[in-house]
């Protein structure tokens, strides 16, 4: 029988070296693209950080941030870009159309900077029956007008029946970074607070639903919506005491976690009781086996905030339209560092790992 | 009532937890395995290990199916995926299992048509909107799926398709775990029994494991509470001499199981004779296939497979994983060589496999109170 002592301190060399591992840079090694590379977890962190930017050999590529900065005459740009290959093109809640701008606008706002203009490319299926498209260019002009965005260029391709899926739209967005802003994914300390603007799970599960491939009938919409004013309320009411913030899009809440946890070098807990989902969000997931931290979500964001503003940024939070069930649902820790625990709502404690792979069917 | 809140409230979970702690004698360290994927899942999830003392310790035995299937047979589900025509339907779980060349994901990303299917009706409506396809169901599961197979193909009977058949690589719970408890190198001390498999089996096929083996088992829901309880009851059993099989999940399991699955299940299919199980090798009548009246809706008579019985990997140890000899993080190459992202067993692949959870979830080292 091995002694309980030395059988502990194997386990703790393990637990090291996941650790280490972790802490390293990914690779790439796959011989092929599967869809696990699209899913924004794991595989997907391998082939950026170990195909593209090592090739494309920038500083500012390297900071992998949602928007990069451009100074140009002493005037801060942000840029980004997205693409958007959604199916079904319509779901409840929205379409492809309002994702693509406000996907881009939000990558943007979550950089702190305000969003100015849009480029739109269009990539169209032979076949595509002009009352869709027309359907679409709407969406994407009202999205445009609400989020005070100009859409000033774009490009329209078509290929043949069989490709893109009936449409799909790449953006680039150009946005003026806010003086107000101080935000950085390596900036988060230890005692910072963790902030969610609203409850999660929603537009991935609704993407889900809507492809009918369950019979499941909920009520549940798309989320999506520019998260600007969300920024600027933030911004308004604690600027330099934000960290970083972070659209919780494909991944989810538990991947914006665990990427900025390795970004800083620190550890997070999440108290689960405390994170707002909707019941009919929390039934489905349940019913279909998924986790709503890992659903995708197109309106809502993770809010890394110093101590001593975290109650004034909750404050502002709920007073924008829509973020009434904004809640604070952790803290930023040392130890271990790199990880994300998870205090459950039974009582234990567990990890909230990176997906590796992506159960959901491709979301935006 | 919401079914689900209720089982997970932590009040009353500490208060279950203070039970246990009062029912565990000093010193005597326990042993207590669970035979089903989804309670290793709900452990990990809603970390259980804390609420336990540390000398009482839950081993994870072999009830994940996706776990068990050798690599041979995943390579024989992808020379079907390969062929002409074929579009070949499985579960989620399924598609990351490692073959000897790859899994159904990798066959997937080289350009056979493989599917995602949440149930095997799923592939049917697949077969009846593709009529110049063959559509091929690969079959996995316990017990627990083994019914809805069975009334899919008698669906696919019923309406005279020609383009639909199955793959069946459906397991039954009992063989494997009489394997386990014959197996010299284990040390139970009883059993919390899975939980879907009896809602069509009945608590009645585990009558052998006190009876035989002096064992008790307590058959458990998955909420965290239902966990709880069951271990609860088991220790309660030990401490009072007693040894039988208890329904923790009365509101789920009925004692007979569900007959009208049970005979369709007997329509359709019989038992081979011997199926190989990844680490615990061939155990007799522990596999089902279809029966002489359906052959002709059997993927292994319609296609021709290698059929090849591949070693698993050197370095692999699911099968002692899998036994509960040893811990995940005990196998050689857990978390190094065998990581979710590049598994090299099925331990690592499958949601529900132990090592996959403990990798997950269980990483997190906890003090835990000894008594």
């Amino acid at each position: 029988m091995t002694d309980p002592a030395v059988v502990s301190e194997r386990e703790q060399k393990i637990l090291g070296i996941i650790e280490t591992a972790r802490g390293k840079r990914a690779k790439f090694r796959d011989e092929r693209i599967n869809m696990a590379h699209g899913a924004g977890g794991k595989a997907t962190q391998g082939l950026i950080e170990g195909l593209l930017a090592p090739a494309f050999a920038s500083a500012t590529l390297d900071e992998l941030a949602d928007a990069a900065t451009i100074t140009v005459d002493d005037v801060d740009l942000a840029i980004t870009t997205d693409s958007y290959v959604v199916k079904p093109l319509r779901f409840p809640g929205g379409s492809i159309g309002e994702l693509a701008v406000n996907g881009t606008v939000n990558d943007l706002a979550v950089s702190g900077a305000r969003p100015l203009a849009l480029s739109l490319s269009l990539i169209l299926e032979e076949g595509l029956a002009a009352e869709a498209l027309k359907a679409e260019v709407e969406a994407i002009a009202r999205a445009a007008r609400e989020a005070g965005v100009e859409i000033v260029t774009g490009d329209t391709k078509v290929v043949e029946r069989g490709h893109a899926d009936g449409m799909y739209v790449c953006t680039t967005g150009i946005g003026r970074r806010d003086p107000r802003a101080r935000l950085s994914p390596a900036a988060l300390r230890p005692g910072d607070r963790i902030l969610l603007s609203g409850s999660v799970g929603e537009h991935g599960t609704a993407i889900m639903l809507a492809r009918g491939e369950f019979d499941l009938d909920a009520e549940i919409e798309s989320d999506t919506r520019s998260l600007w004013p969300v920024v600027d309320a933030l911004l308004e009411a604690a600027g330099p005491e934000i960290r970083c913030l972070r659209d919780a899009t494909r991944g989810g809440v538990a991947s914006v976690l665990n990427e900025l946890a390795r970004a800083s070098g620190v550890a997070m807990i999440v108290r689960e009781r405390a994170v707002p989902v909707r019941p009919e969000v929390a039934g489905a997931a349940e019913i279909l086996g998924i986790d709503p931290m890992y659903v995708a979500n197109e309106g809502k964001l993770v809010a890394f905030v110093a101590a001593d503003a975290a109650d004034r940024a909750l404050a502002a939070l709920k007073a924008v339209p829509g973020c009434e069930v904004a809640a604070e649902i952790g803290e930023v820790r040392t130890e271990p560092p790199g990880m994300v625990l998870v205090e459950t709502s039974f009582g234990g404690k567990r990890v909230m790992d990176q997906l590796v792979g992506d159960p959901l069917p491709r979301i935006c | 009532m919401k079914f689900v809140d209720e089982f997970r409230d932590p009040e009353l979970g500490r208060a279950v937890s203070g039970e246990i702690l009062s029912l565990v004698e000093p010193g005597r360290h326990y042993k207590v395995m669970e035979v089903c994927g989804g309670h290793t899942h709900s452990i990990y999830k809603y970390g259980i290990d804390d609420l336990l003392p540390a000398n009482v310790e839950l081993v994870h035995g072999p009830g994940c199916p996706v776990c068990v299937i050798p690599m041979g047979r995943v390579d024989d589900g992808i020379a079907i995926a390969h062929e002409d025509g074929v579009i070949f339907t499985c579960f989620g779980d399924m598609m990351r299992v490692p073959g000897s060349n790859g899994s159904l994901m990798d066959a997937k990303a080289a350009g056979a048509d493989i599917r995602m299917v949440y149930s095997p009706l799923d592939a049917l409506r697949i077969a009846k909107q593709n009529p110049e396809r063959e559509v091929v169901f690969f079959a996995i599961g316990f017990e627990t799926t083994a019914p809805s197979t069975a009334l899919t193909l008698k669906r696919a009977r019923a309406e005279g398709l020609k383009n639909f058949s199955v793959m069946c690589s459906h397991v039954t719970i009992v063989p494997p775990v009489r394997a386990l408890l014959e197996s010299p190198d284990l040390r139970l001390d009883g059993f919390i029994g899975p939980g879907h498999v009896s809602t069509v089996v009945g608590a009645r096929p585990f009558e052998f494991i006190p009876a035989d083996y002096g064992r008790p088992v307590v058959i458990a829901g998955f909420e965290p509470l239902d966990i709880l309880q069951a271990i609860q009851m088991i220790l309660r059993q030990l401490a009072t001499g007693r040894c039988e099989v208890e329904n923790q999940y009365k509101r789920v399991v009925p004692y007979e199981g569900n007959l009208r699955a049970l005979e369709v299940m007997a329509e359709v299919f019989e038992l081979r004779p011997h199926f190989e199980w990844r680490g615990l090798g061939f155990i007799s009548h522990s596999g089902l296939k279809l029966s002489a009246a359906y052959s002709e809706l059997d993927a292994e008579e319609r296609f021709a497979v290698p059929g090849v019985r591949v070693a698993d990997p050197k370095a692999c140890q699911c099968g002692e994983v899998l036994k509960g000899v040893i811990k995940p993080w005990e196998c050689k190459v857990f978390g190094t060589a065998c990581t979710p992202e590049r598994p090299i067993g099925t331990c690592m692949v499958s949601s529900e496999g132990a090592c996959a959870a403990y990798y997950n979830f269980g990483r997190f080292a906890r003090e835990r109170e000894v008594v």
